[in-house]
């Protein structure tokens, strides 16, 4: 039987993992996939305190966050889609439109 | 045998076995497979098929191989090339994997996951990432726009088919095929007839899933070259090739699990013995298929003009001699045999009318254009499942609640479903300007 | 027992590799095949906890379908120039000290409180039938989220589809 700080500090490496690429890098999509890779590490924490307490809440709230990844990366790809027809680019560092 | 065994592998011995078996009659079979429905394309355009190589054509698919194994491997130029070479290995591994799930009769199943129908359904939605990452590895035109036309109608179908199974699921109560074939058992009738709706609107996700005619404009000969297989040749085209043909087993055993009773003979609560015996009537259906098909290939041999041709169809006839004495044997061996062997029979017999539907449909239907195949997944065939399940939950309310009769609460419900598909297909046949233009840009 | 930990690790080790090979690429194909694969062992990982329905649903719904959508936009929006620029940001390594920091604050706390969280002893009362427990806990207790969430969906498809949409 793995213990459950196994789990727990494999979800705090991904987690570290998908902070460094949201802050680091400069095209948009790879951003977005880091962000997904964050939320996977945040239920991958859910389900080993679900099985931990041996209830499936934890369990039913991880279904709940994949539901939410899902709904935020459909939006936040149309809008790259969006601004990509308008401005030909997706680095981050060239969305500076509303800068002064 | 029991002994040699130390007791922590025992339990992964048998399923191992079976793993080794299926990954190494697999691509045996679908190449037999085409064979099959190179003939049957033949028969129903009133000529006769392969015949050269092997008598009656019998070796074709060996000879395929052979000259697929030997074919120059081109890889394009500026391809990217651990794509390229790992979109066919995706397509082949989840197609494969999919097979650990599916039970061939009641013994025969590698994992009786208890979320087994799922599980198939996701590694078949896997498959996806093999079509489109070789389509865009090829670095051409035609095989990018063909991948992405493969990859929205399989998505978009792959809903209304997995909508299609809940109306069975609501009826089976679990997602364990063990279970569901158990529950088509306790009710005595197969799903099909509970769910006709459900079974048609499965089927026809399913030949979508499956690139399949006519739905098979992304690997039509005469559309985008050949798609997303347009720059693969030799054993990697083969892979694909193996991948479509082991994907339609699949999805013919699902349908064969979920709507057709899996591995239960027809009538499988009927107990009529014939008198005097214990031997019930409709247990000796499968050594008559095989004596009947024997007698047909006794009858066709003498009148072969070549020799060997009639050397090989009396072989046969033996062969359907021998299966339906294993047949009838194991009517007298122990009761768990006898269901493992009659149940294997049936349930590959339900597979194979399932796939010969498939072959029938590829040579009868016209091939749909991208965007007519669009709008009937979008907007005919998920309202009609999502409003069947809806129904389904009607009717088992009226069965379980209000006590009806579970015939009139499914029939009643099935009517209504019907009346809402009517609707649907007669607002989708209207002229097109009172329609709004289609505004996909692939 | 031997198995599970062979398993727990290759899981680990894959999810973590593909996950520091996604977040490195230059070739955004790349990343988005590194990231499936990441998905794909924290899916493995989920069945490890006895978690066999969430084990389904994240390769149908994330690797499935988050993931083929998000490669259809990549291929629609693939820039050859964008192969040669600079990958990383300005901010590499202000970023990559504050992560440190973080991570160090995380694994502290994780590392003073582990006698008291008891994390070593699992409890084993895991409901058997995982799906139906599921299915219970989220048409009972939690009918509430469900609904919002299928509402969130349903304002999600619309943004998508009219962010999306070309001027007509």
């Amino acid at each position: 039987m793995i213990p459950t700080e196994a789990y727990l500090i494999l979800s705090l490496a991904l987690f570290t993992i998908g902070v460094v690429g949201v802050l680091t890098r400069r095209n948009v999509i790879i951003v977005l996939m880091s962000i997904e890779l964050i939320l996977n590490a945040v239920n991958i924490n859910l389900v080993a305190f679900s099985r931990h307490f041996g209830s499936v809440d934890g369990q039913v709230f991880a279904i709940f966050i994949i539901t939410d990844a899902a709904a935020e990366a459909a939006v936040g790809l149309g809008i790259i889609l969006a601004f990509f027809r308008n401005r030909e680019t997706v680095l981050a560092d060239e969305m500076d439109m509303l800068k002064w | 045998m029991g002994h040699l065994i130390p007791s922590s592998i025992a339990p992964y011995v048998l399923p191992v076995v079976y793993a080794v078996v299926i990954v190494a009659v697999l691509p045996l079979l679908a190449g037999y497979i085409v064979l099959l429905e190179r003939k049957v394309m033949a028969d129903m355009q009133a000529r006769l098929g392969p015949m050269r190589v092997g008598p009656h054509g019998l070796l074709q698919p060996i000879a395929d191989a052979v000259k697929l194994l030997l074919k120059e491997d081109i890889i394009p130029a500026n391809a990217d090339k651990l794509m390229f070479w790992m979109a066919p290995l995706v397509s082949v591994t989840m197609a494969l994997l999919a097979y650990a799930a599916l039970p061939i009769g009641p013994a025969f199943q590698i994992a009786d996951l208890n979320v087994g129908l799922l599980f198939i359904l996701g590694i078949s939605s896997l498959g996806i990432y093999g079509i489109v990452l070789g389509g865009w590895a090829s670095n051409s035109h035609y095989s990018l726009l063909g991948a992405l036309r493969s990859a929205a109608q399989l998505v978009s179908y792959e809903t209304a088919a997995g909508l299609g199974l809940v109306s069975a699921l609501l009826l089976a109560g679990s997602l364990s095929m063990k279970e569901i074939v158990q529950a088509q058992y306790d009710q005595g009738t197969w799903f099909i007839f509970s769910v006709p709706v459900g079974f048609f609107i499965y089927m026809v996700g399913s030949i979508a899933e499956t690139n399949r005619a006519p739905f098979d404009l992304p690997e039509a000969e005469s559309e985008l070259v050949a798609g997303y297989m347009t720059e693969y040749s030799g054993f990697r085209w083969s892979l694909y090739f193996l991948a479509e043909y082991a994907n339609m087993i699949i999805v013919a055993g699902i349908a064969t699990t979920l709507f057709l009773g899996g591995w239960l003979r027809p009538f499988a609560r009927w107990h009529d013995h014939f008198p005097g015996t214990s031997l019930e009537f409709f247990d000796v259906i499968p050594s008559l298929v095989f004596l009947a098909a024997a007698g047909y290939c006794f009858y066709l041999a003498p009148k072969q003009p070549v020799q060997i041709q009639k050397i090989v169809i009396a072989a046969f006839g033996a062969a359907c001699l021998l299966l339906a004495g294993a047949m009838a044997a194991a009517l007298f061996a122990s009761p768990a045999v006898m269901a493992g062997i009659h149940g294997a029979f049936w349930f590959m017999a339900k597979v194979v009318a399932y796939l010969y539907a498939f072959l029938w449909f590829r040579f009868t239907f016209p091939r749909y254009r991208f965007d007519q195949l669009m709008r009937l997944g979008w907007r005919f065939l998920i309202p009609l499942a999502l409003v069947n399940v809806i129904d389904v939950g009607i009717a088992i309310i009226l069965r379980q609640e209000l006590g009806w009769s579970p015939f009139w609460a499914m029939l009643l419900m099935t009517l209504v479903t019907l009346g809402v598909a009517m609707w649907l297909a007669s607002e989708g046949a209207k002229p097109a300007s009172t329609l709004q233009p289609a505004d996909t840009e692939i | 027992m031997i198995l599970n930990q062979i398993l727990f690790y290759f899981f680990a080790l894959l999810a973590i590799g593909s996950a520091i090979l996604m977040v490195t690429r230059r070739n955004i194909v790349h990343s988005a095949v590194f990231l499936i694969s990441t998905l794909l062992a924290t899916a493995g990982i989920f069945l490890q906890l006895q978690a066999e329905f969430l084990f389904v649903v994240q390769i149908i719904l994330y690797v499935g379908g988050i993931m083929v959508l998000f490669i259809f936009v990549i291929m629609l929006v693939n820039l050859d120039v964008a192969l040669r620029q600079i990958q990383f940001n300005r901010q590499k390594y202000v970023a990559g000290v504050l992560t440190l920091v973080l991570a160090t604050q995380v694994f502290f706390a994780l590392w003073v409180a582990r006698a008291g969280l008891n994390l070593t002893n699992p409890a084993d009362k895991m409901p058997v039938r995982n799906t139906e427990a599921i299915g219970d806990a989220i048409f009972q207790r939690y009918m509430l989220p469900f609904e919002i969430a299928s509402v969130l969906l349903l304002v999600a498809m619309i943004g998508a589809v009219v962010m999306a949409k070309r001027r007509v």
